[in-house]
C-alpha cells in the first residue's frame, strides 16, 4: 500500500496514478513538483543522505497513513542533476473519500520539504552555483499539521 | 570513542571532505559539543560550522538537535536545513 522510491530515473505520473486508481478507493489526489527554469537556471542538483533518505520518507508516509484512512500512498523523489521542466517529486494518495486523499497529499509534500534529507543546488547559465536556502514558509506549512 | 562523520551540501564543500572518522575526547557527549570540538580542527571546519543557526544534524540516520546525545553513536551527519520536495 505504501510505495516509496528515491531514484535518478524519470517517472511517469500516469503510471503512478493508474496504480492508485487500482486500489479500489473513491478518490485519488496527487502533487507533481517540477524544476522551475527561472533566472537562467540550467540545472538543479539534488543531493541526499543516502543511508537515511529512504527510511525518512517511509516514516513520513507511515505518519500520513496513521492520520488518514488511506488505501495507498506513492512517493517518488529524484536525485542527481535535473533540467528545467523535469519532474522532481511525486506524491499520490488514494482514499475512499476525496477529503482524506487531498489532505494527506498536502501533508506529505509539506513534510517531504522539511523532514527528508535532500538539498538542492542551482547552477546558472553564467556558471554560478548556489545552494538553495530553506524557506521559512516551508517550515510554517509543515508546522500547521501539528 | 571513534565516530564516522558525514557532511552534506555546503557543509561538505566548505570542509572539503564528504566525511571522516574521528576519535573523540571523552567530554564530547552531544551534538553541540561535537560541533564545537570539530570547529577547531581546521580553518575549513571552523568556517563551515561557524553559522550554528543554519546547521542541522542526524545521529545514526535520525534527525537530531544540539542536545542529542552522541554517546554510543556510530555516525553523525552535519548539513544545512533540508530543501527537498
Amino acid at each position: 500500500m505504501i510505495d516509496v522510491r528515491v531514484q535518478m530515473e524519470r517517472f511517469d505520473p500516469g503510471v503512478e496514478l493508474a496504480h492508485l486508481e487500482a486500489a479500489g478507493g473513491g478518490g485519488v489526489a496527487s502533487f507533481t513538483g517540477i524544476v522551475r527554469g527561472e533566472g537562467g537556471l540550467v540545472e538543479l542538483l539534488l543531493e541526499h543522505h543516502p543511508s537515511m533518505t529512504q527510511a525518512a520518507m517511509e516514516e513520513i508516509a507511515a505518519e500520513a497513513a496513521r492520520r488518514w484512512p488511506l488505501l495507498g500512498i506513492r512517493l517518488i523523489h529524484r536525485i542527481g542533476g535535473l533540467a528545467p521542466g523535469e519532474r522532481i517529486v511525486f506524491v499520490g494518495t488514494v482514499a475512499r473519500h476525496r477529503g482524506d486523499a487531498l489532505d494527506a497529499c498536502a501533508f506529505l509534500i509539506d513534510w517531504l520539504k522539511t523532514a527528508a534529507p535532500f538539498w538542492k543546488r542551482e547552477r546558472f547559465a553564467d556558471g554560478q552555483c548556489r545552494w538553495v536556502d530553506a524557506r521559512e514558509e516551508d517550515g510554517q506549512a509543515a508546522a500547521r499539521w501539528g | 570513542m571513534e565516530l564516522d562523520l558525514l557532511y552534506f551540501a555546503w557543509v561538505r564543500e566548505r570542509i572539503g571532505l564528504d566525511g571522516e572518522r574521528v576519535t573523540l575526547p571523552p567530554d564530547v557527549i552531544d551534538v553541540a559539543g561535537l560541533v564545537a570540538w570539530l570547529a577547531q580542527r581546521s580553518d575549513g571546519h571552523g568556517e563551515a560550522l561557524a553559522d550554528r543557526g543554519r546547521l542541522r544534524a542526524a545521529v545514526d540516520q535520525r534527525f537530531a538537535t544540539p542536545d542529542t546525545s552522541i554517546i554510543g553513536a556510530r555516525e553523525v551527519a552535519l548539513f544545512p536545513p533540508v530543501t527537498g520536495g
